[in-house]
């Protein structure tokens, strides 16, 4: 089975530009994944689809993610001078890290009998430019899927052939999966 | 009437004029498939346009489980395709078991596969219950279907506690071990229910209205398969060899010696086959785990189950369902809680395809393609 | 009425009733259920019309898909705020007299899926309800042993005076308002807030 790695090397061979970069994994599945620009997001994933030692023809999975923006304290060491001497100290710094929405696609070969391949297209932020390539055309069995990530996330998918929401009714404003989403009756409900 | 966009309106023929006319099919229909919708667009009695619309049981599964721990989750999935819940615990505990780590004892693994593939078996027996009802049979196959459930719900019930929302498996294992008697008694089920399948296939498969009904309509071409992401019986229907079981061979899966029926042109007739053989290996496989289930634990003692907080990072688990691929896939933070918890719904995706399946075919076979796509709106709609 | 005369003489053949006894025994035992399953608890009820506990025995195995026939409908199953103007709408063009079964911990009160973002805490806040009957799902004979208390209730109605049920009484609301889908929430008026 092909590593996320080798496949990340097969793309720049096909596509000397792209970005391509591999986000590991934590847990024991051990199912890194590769990330992908939203710009050239929709020719890697043909490529992916239609090279024959890939043949990636079968998009099981595909789901949305809020990554809204987090304030993380991290202790980063720093050399000071203290009276002329030069000294090492920790700091406690504090960093936002990005906001963004993510839609996560998992692949797997059906030709081949391999799989999973998981790639990841990042929105720049959760506020006006959340717009991401409709891998649709690729693969159809994401068309509802991405109309419920669209729906329930706000990610809107440029080249999609029917957008609309899914899940909610049609005048529906909020997009109810997202972090800081409050329901509207949420004051009825008992703890 | 204006036709809806993409759409030609028909033309008048000998100076009588045509008109479109759209129908909404459901939410609230006799089709037993639950609250789904169809808008139609016929010309005449032709379907030229079909658009689900989708939502009308969105029970936002996915944020409450944001809310919940790992473990208070689990009768949520019994939810989700009520029909058959033992496997959709199956698959959440998969991921999660992927997520940290955890290994099975060998026995849970036998009684799991025990339990998956009586839920299979009846999760397709009555299938074709509802498909023969949709036919026009109205009640007979199903009232055999469902007393070979009642059946098969007895043991679930003798061994969990409820018939329909199980709530049986756990974190590395099972929640409680089989009771005395529970395998002979599961042994005359299976032994009984070959030859419920022989007087069943005798009544119905040569039937002239089922195979004038069902053969030649609502064919779903390989290729169109596999990109819109069909599985399970439907796709395997269009010759698709594709089994989870065999590709990724989970659980105990690889000791079992069964076959994978494939169907040649994928149309109605070939989606109720299936069903039929699948219920066929299925025995198989229940005969030769009923023989060779081991003794021991069913669950490590030391396995933690309540305040699980597995390690940051992510997980995708599969099984071969009764309706196809039904995937978790669950991202950690290190919380009690998920941060991401999606379930991959094989009735969703298998959705895709309806309308190509109904275009050009008369209304009423719209309700028997839909019958033979198997949807539980519990899934569908989450 | 005393049952003491009543018994003899129908042993001799002959019958005596009050209209009242007529007229509820013949609407309770031909009880016309809706064929209306949302969710989980209608494979139950699908199960209870079924050969191991035929809810046949008590008239009610007629389930008819157009409410315009029905005049019971069991609500089995959680009500989503996208299905419920549907519900109440349905529940407008059954004819009187009519019954609500409320089945399920989901129709009763939102049941497990109570805190969702898309989920009615119960029917009861636009349709009334008569039979509540807990479980998640309730047995089959969970559903029977309701359906025979909705029978024992239409069976003490008195069809005169202050308690006459809503079909004899010209100032019951004959039609329940439908709720709408707004921005963020369904809007439209309730029976009564949620406790």
């Amino acid at each position: 089975m092909q590593t996320p790695e080798q496949i990340k090397d097969r793309i720049l061979a096909a596509f000397p530009d792209a970005q391509v970069e591999v986000i590991p994994n934590g847990s024991p599945a051990s199912q890194p994944s590769l990330l992908l620009a939203p710009t050239q997001a929709r020719q890697i994933a043909k490529f992916l689809r239609d090279d024959p030692a890939l043949r990636f023809d079968y998009a099981s999975n595909a789901t949305g993610v809020d990554w809204p923006e987090k304030t993380v304290k991290e202790k980063v060491k720093r050399k000071k001078v203290v009276d002329g001497v030069e000294n090492e100290t920790e700091e406690l710094v504090e960093r936002k890290t990005p906001a963004f929405l993510e839609a996560v696609y998992h692949l797997y070969s059906m030709a081949l009998g391999r799989g999973p391949l998981v790639i990841r297209l990042r929105t720049a932020n959760r506020a006006d430019n959340a717009a991401l390539p409709s891998l649709t055309p690729i693969w159809r069995s994401c068309e509802f899927q991405e109309r419920e990530i669209f729906d329930l996330f706000g990610i809107f998918f440029q080249g999609h052939p029917d957008l609309r929401r899914i899940l909610m009714w049609d005048n529906f404003v909020d997009h109810p999966m997202r972090k800081d989403y409050v329901p509207a009756d949420a004051a009825e409900v008992l703890p | 009437m204006i036709a809806p966009p993409g759409i030609q309106a028909p033309a008048a023929v000998d100076s009588i004029s045509h008109d479109l006319l759209e129908v909404a099919m459901g939410p609230h229909h006799p089709s037993t498939h639950g609250v789904f919708r169809m808008n139609v667009v016929l010309d005449g009695e032709t379907v030229v346009k079909l658009t689900p619309v989708f939502g009308y049981l969105h029970r936002n599964h996915e944020k409450i489980a944001e809310k919940n721990s790992y473990l208070a989750s689990i009768p949520y999935t019994d939810r989700l395709d009520y029909i058959c819940s033992m496997t959709n615990n199956w698959a959440y505990v998969l991921s999660v078991e992927k997520l940290t780590g955890l290994a099975v004892p060998e026995r849970a693994e036998y009684i799991r596969v025990i339990v998956a593939e009586l839920t299979r078996l009846f999760n397709h027996a009555c299938l074709a219950g509802f498909l023969l009802q949709d036919m026009g049979a109205l009640g007979t196959p199903m009232m055999y279907a469902f007393r070979e459930r009642e059946k098969i719900l007895d043991l679930f019930e003798s061994l969990t506690g409820s018939r329909m929302m199980c709530n049986y498996m756990r974190f590395g294992g099972c929640r409680c071990d089989l009771t005395a008697g529970w395998l002979e008694q599961a042994a005359t089920v299976v032994a009984g229910f070959d030859s419920f399948l022989d007087h069943f296939e005798a009544l119905l498969n040569g039937n002239e209205i089922l195979c004038a009904r069902s053969q030649g309509v609502g064919v779903l071409p390989a290729g169109l398969a596999v990109n819109a992401g069909v599985t399970g019986p439907g796709l395997r229907a269009s010759g698709v060899n594709y089994d989870i079981r065999k590709v990724d061979q989970y659980g105990i899966y690889n000791r079992f010696k069964f076959r994978v029926p494939l169907g040649r042109c994928g149309d109605v007739f070939d989606r109720y086959m299936m069903r039929i053989l699948e219920m066929r290996e299925s025995l198989k496989i229940l005969g030769q785990a009923l023989h060779d289930i081991p003794a021991g634990a069913i669950i490590d003692p030391k396995a933690k189950l309540r305040n699980l907080r597995p390690k940051p990072g992510e997980a995708y688990g599969r099984i071969e369902s009764p309706k196809g691929e039904l995937g978790f896939y669950l991202i950690s933070d290190g919380g009690s809680a998920p941060y991401r918890y999606r379930v991959r719904p094989p009735s969703l995706i298998n959705l895709t395809v309806l309308e190509d399946m109904c275009l050009g075919h008369a209304i009423a076979d719209v309700v028997i393609i839909l019958g033979s796509i198997d949807i539980v709106l519990g899934e569908v709609d989450r | 009425m005393n049952q003491q005369p009543q018994n003899d003489l129908t042993r001799q053949g002959v019958v005596l009733t009050t209209v009242e006894d007529l007229y509820n025994w013949g609407r309770k035992n031909s009880l016309w259920p809706l064929q209306f399953g949302l969710a989980c608890c209608a494979i139950e009820m699908i199960a209870a019309s079924m050969a191991r506990f035929d809810i046949a025995r008590f008239g009610a195995e007629v389930f008819r898909p157009s409410p315009r026939q029905a005049d019971l409908m069991i609500v089995s199953g959680t009500i989503t705020k996208k299905m419920a103007p549907q519900v109440v709408r349905l529940f407008n063009q059954m004819p009187e007299p009519k019954y609500v079964i409320a089945m399920g911990s989901c129709a009763i009160s939102g049941g497990p899926f109570r805190d969702g973002y898309n989920v009615l805490q119960g029917i009861d806040l636009y349709l009334p309800v008569d039979i509540y009957i807990p479980g998640c799902p309730p047995r089959p004979e969970a559903l029977l042993e309701g359906l025979i208390h909705l029978q024992q209730k239409i069976a003490g109605q008195r069809l005169t005076g202050p308690e006459r049920p809503r079909h004899l009484d010209a100032n019951a609301p004959g039609e329940f308002p439908v709720p709408e889908f707004g921005p963020h929430d369904l809007v439209g008026p309730r029976l009564h807030e949620d406790a």
